[in-house]
């Protein structure tokens, strides 16, 4: 057994127990009684608490920073500047470009300029007040088409290329040749706004420096592993001294997944008082945090033949990607590269190029860097099949990648279930029957994507296994899982349980999962790139898989037996040939741990080797993808332009549904978020960089009452390389809510909007100026106002 | 100052501008109640006072003197002690439906769940949705709380609770249509 296995689809025992099953989480009743701990319930004794002071300018240079008079306040234990942490990190390591606290210069309202420790809250917020910052105010990028042309100043003085982050350029045929030639062609602009996570628990950070010289940090992080290095990183200690926990997680959506200024400041802290320090962020900074959802500025076009076969695709993006790196480097590829499936493009380029802003710094948000691109690409769609007179699923269905085929830019496809998921949102949405039957302001519209499960590509360049966990069998009955998964509310320590039971035959309530927890787990990379089911799924069957020889054996051999006749039944061993006969896993364990000594077992994930063969061609490489359709049904206002959206129906194709019921809830999960981003919510700052509204009620996340009917409609396609044929749910199915509701409203009253949000004043100028201009039902390419 | 709490008398010794939520939070140790905001927008410290539910984070907690205060954690104690075993049926039923992605709001939903279903034991959907409104969860999209409520609810009553669109595939094509739902 080892890292590249494939393990099968098969269940494990002839058929399955477990998996497939609507069980419950491993967590769920310590969620429901209050029992959890998550990061601000941890208090240890002689805790202090941090506050950061933060930027009010949006780019300025730091000409002094007096903290003198902190000092002399009662009840202030330490106060730390960027001098004192000045060691550059960045989640990628070609792109360190933060540190902890600003040196020399801020680049967004917000970043952290000092740090305060003292008694309590109170006193360290009155401490902040004592500090004096003198600053050198400079010219506020806010537009990033301005970022295009202008670097003088530049935002970031060492970066080589001016204000531009990075810049991505790939052709793939001939694409201009194919445009020529198309019978059809659409062109036009299309808008992203910035979104943010908005996980409901703020970020927070527990650090304890303890005589011995070991740093333990508890932190609300979704990737303890990319945490640790960073610590050792930046505060120069050696990585066996840190221990990185991730307690209980209050969401997370992308926003935890890199290290951030309050990990470092509490362990710096606790380092220089000697005292366990807190910091939590309020609500206000948890939005100046931010790393959301990269505005783009997108040109498509594209062209197809007169029976709705795509013949290219070429598109130009600008990503607006705020003050520093973070994760922007991919994001600048994932903009073009994960576009090429669902359907086969036989030509493709894209242009994409992630400028600095003076704005807090965009990042990875579910769906990383490939929402955006979903959006422009899905409405082109529908306008082409506009054109062409051709029904918006029928387009789609014309030009599908099957299974195992390879996309336009060399990703490998092996399972792909996206035929069914159209026919599902086409079922279950009346389509055939209702689409342009609603009556004036009502309406249907339709779209799919492709997202991967887990990327072959981590985030440091190394061979080591990309998860890892390790079994501990013991003579109780219980078998204790060592996960390095971060469980941020997805369920990856549920998943861990429910398979281990499958694998070793045990009932439920005999496995236990300890997660996240550096001194105790194996390395896993982490709750990103919707790989911990993919990845850690297939640890767990092969660190299974060794150890379940030993444990059939030692009772073969007790029974004198052949081994083919012993059977795990959820706890229990039988004799398959002797129903009269049989032991408890426990009574096992004892045979085996007497046979084999003590009982273990380590198990491991590592991607093939996979993408196209040149630069940035791993980039968006998975293992495998999931695909997805929604059709959702609005109605529109025409007196107000409100946009209300009734029902999505969300087909998903999930590999094999491990637990159907967290499977919907991620589906479910998802398609909200797309609405909320359709339709309510905006990331958005002033001219000054001030955010338009840093709070839960001016950002706006929809309320039960503000949320449409959602309609999961799990599709299983059974992957060759996942586990039992799983792959990912958590991510995918946000993508097609966001163009479905454009095409939904065009189905409704006729008019395009290619501009998010879509907010009642945009419907209305569209309303008037298809009034003005455009005959009824022609497509019209400008795009509506702000 | 005294409050009373899951049915225990506190002397509690805290600054006076603190809130409910800090109290029961940083001195009280009753971690179950959460905070997101601090400010009334998002619900998660939702508490029950005098059995409404209420923002424990826009509540003084001496303006909480001489009431009756049900947090989380006063729940499975309060089921035991009226004969039950292990969780309230409530909270059981949240954890069933697999209501409990990250949990971080759940806390102040089960209470605000629980208050609907003491007073209106068979809610509508848009009663759900009402009572729920001033509970944001960023996780589910809330259907599996619904299903929650609804599951509690229909337990109590001895019925079936509704079907869940993934527990039966889509009607092949040329069936007859569904009808799709009418009002959110």
């Amino acid at each position: 057994m080892a890292s590249r296995d494939i393990h099968g689809i098969d269940p494990p025992w002839g058929d399955f127990r477990h998996v497939g099953r609507a069980l419950r989480k491993v967590d769920g009743l310590a969620k429901a009684t209050g029992a959890a701990v998550y990061t601000d319930d941890i208090s240890l004794p002689g805790m202090l608490h941090a506050k950061l002071l933060r930027s009010p300018h949006a780019h300025a240079r730091i000409l002094a920073i007096d903290t003198t008079r902190v000092r002399q306040l009662s009840g202030v234990h330490g106060v730390i500047t960027g001098e004192d942490l000045p060691v550059k990190f960045g989640i990628l390591p070609w792109t360190q470009d933060e540190t902890a606290l600003a040196v020399g210069k801020v680049r967004h309202v917000g970043e952290p300029v000092a740090a305060v420790a003292a008694v309590d809250e109170d006193t360290a917020n009155a401490a902040l007040k004592l500090i004096r910052v003198e600053y050198e105010l400079l010219h506020v990028y806010i537009d990033p088409f301005e970022s295009l042309s202008r670097h003088d100043p530049p935002i970031h003085e060492q970066h080589r290329s001016g204000n531009i982050s990075k810049h991505v350029h790939l052709s793939f045929g001939d694409v201009d040749m194919a445009l020529s030639h198309a019978d059809a062609v659409v062109e036009g602009d299309y808008f992203f706004h910035g979104t943010t996570h908005a996980a409901i628990e703020p970020h927070c950070a527990v650090a304890q420096y303890a005589a011995d010289g070991v740093l333990t940090l508890w932190s609300s992080t979704q990737i303890t592993h990319y945490v640790h290095r960073a610590l050792a990183h930046v505060l120069g200690l050696s990585a066996h001294r840190i221990r990185v926990i991730q307690p209980c997680l209050g969401g997370a959506f992308g926003g935890k997944s890199d290290p951030f200024s309050f990990e470092f400041v509490t362990a710096k802290l606790a380092m220089l008082t000697g005292r366990p320090i807190k910091l939590l962020y309020t609500r206000e900074e948890v939005f100046y945090t931010h790393r959301g959802r990269h505005p783009m500025h997108m040109h498509y076009k594209t062209g197809a033949t007169r029976d709705g076969r795509l013949t290219g695709v070429d598109a130009t993006i600008l990503v607006d990607g705020g003050a520093y790196s973070s994760y922007g480097l991919v994001t600048t590829y994932y903009a073009g590269q994960l576009l090429t499936g669902p359907y086969d493009f036989p030509t493709y380029r894209f242009d994409s190029t992630r400028v600095f802003t003076n704005k807090p710094t965009c990042g990875p948000k579910r769906g990383h860097g490939s929402v955006q691109p979903r959006f422009a690409f899905e409405v082109q769609l529908d306008e082409l099949a506009e054109v062409l007179r051709m029904d918006p699923i029928e387009i789609r269905r014309r030009n599908l990648l099957g299974a195992d085929t390879t996309t336009v830019n060399g990703q490998r496809i092996t399972s792909n279930g996206i035929a069914k998921c159209l026919d599902f949102v086409e079922q279950a949405s009346g389509w055939t029957t209702r689409r342009g039957r609603l009556g004036y302001g009502r309406g249907l519209g339709v779209a799919a994507s492709m997202y991967i499960s887990g990327t072959n590509y981590p985030i440091y360049p190394n061979p080591m296994p990309q998860a890892a966990v390790q079994l501990k069998i013991d003579r109780s009955g219980l078998v204790t899982v060592f996960s390095g998964a971060n469980d941020i509310g997805q369920g990856s320590n549920s998943i861990a349980q429910y398979l281990v039971a499958e694998e070793l035959g045990l009932a439920l309530d005999q496995v236990r999962v300890a997660s996240a927890d550096t001194d105790l787990c194996p390395v896993d990379l982490g709750a990103y790139s919707s790989r911990e089911t993919f990845m850690v799924g297939n640890a767990l069957i092969d660190a299974c898989r060794k150890i379940r020889p030993q444990l059939v054996q030692a009772v073969a051999e007790r029974w004198q037996v052949d081994t083919a006749r012993v059977r795990f039944v959820e706890g229990v061993v039988i004799d398959l040939e002797d129903v009269s006969r049989s032991m408890s896993a426990a009574e096992a364990f004892q045979l085996a741990e007497e046979k084999f000594d003590t009982l273990g077992a380590t198990g491991a994930y590592n991607t093939p080797t996979l993408g196209g063969d040149y630069r940035g061609g791993t980039i968006g490489a998975a293992p495998a993808y999931s695909f997805t359709a929604h059709a959702v049904e609005v109605s529109v206002d025409v007196e107000t332009g409100r946009i209300t959206c009734h029902d999505v129906w969300i087909a998903h194709d999930c590999g094999r549904a491990l637990n159907p019921m967290l499977v919907a809830g991620q589906m479910e999960g998802s398609a909200y978020m797309g609405v909320a981003e359709a339709l309510m919510e905006d990331h958005d700052v002033h001219a000054s960089g001030l955010h338009k509204g840093p709070s839960l009620l001016d950002y706006r996340i929809p309320t039960s009452v503000d949320t449409p009917a959602l309609h999961a409609l799990i599709v299983e396609s059974l992957d060759p390389e996942g586990p039992y044929g799983a792959k990912e749910a958590g991510e995918g199915p946000l993508h097609p809510s966001i163009p479905a509701i454009s095409n939904a409203v065009f189905d409704a009253v006729g008019i395009r909007l290619r501009h998010l949000p879509f907010t009642p004043g945009r419907v209305l100028a569209a309303l008037r100026a298809r009034q003005h201009s455009a005959p009824s039902g022609e497509p019209e390419l400008a795009g509506g106002p702000r | 100052m005294h409050l009373t709490v899951n049915g225990d008398v506190h002397h509690v010794d805290a600054p006076d501008h603190w809130t409910l939520l800090e109290v029961l939070r940083y001195r009280l140790g009753l971690t179950g109640s959460k905070q997101g905001c601090d400010k009334g927008d998002c619900g998660a410290c939702t508490v029950l006072v005098d059995g409404q539910p209420m923002i424990s984070c826009l509540m003084l907690a001496r303006e909480a003197e001489n009431r009756a205060i049900t947090t989380i954690e006063g729940l499975m104690p309060h089921h035991i002690a009226a004969g039950g075993t292990g969780a309230d049926p409530v909270q059981d039923a949240f954890d069933q439906c697999g209501a409990l992605q990250c949990g971080f709001c759940q806390s102040g939903t089960i209470l605000s769940a629980h208050a609907l279903l003491s007073g209106t034991p068979n809610p509508s959907d848009a009663e759900i949705r009402d009572a729920l409104a001033g509970n944001l969860c960023r996780c589910t999209g809330y259907t599996q709380i619904l299903q929650a409520v609804q599951l509690a609810s229909a337990r109590a009553r001895g019925v079936s609770p509704p079907p869940r669109s993934w527990e039966t595939p889509p009607a092949p094509a040329g069936s007859p249509a569904p009808s799709p739902t009418e009002t959110a």
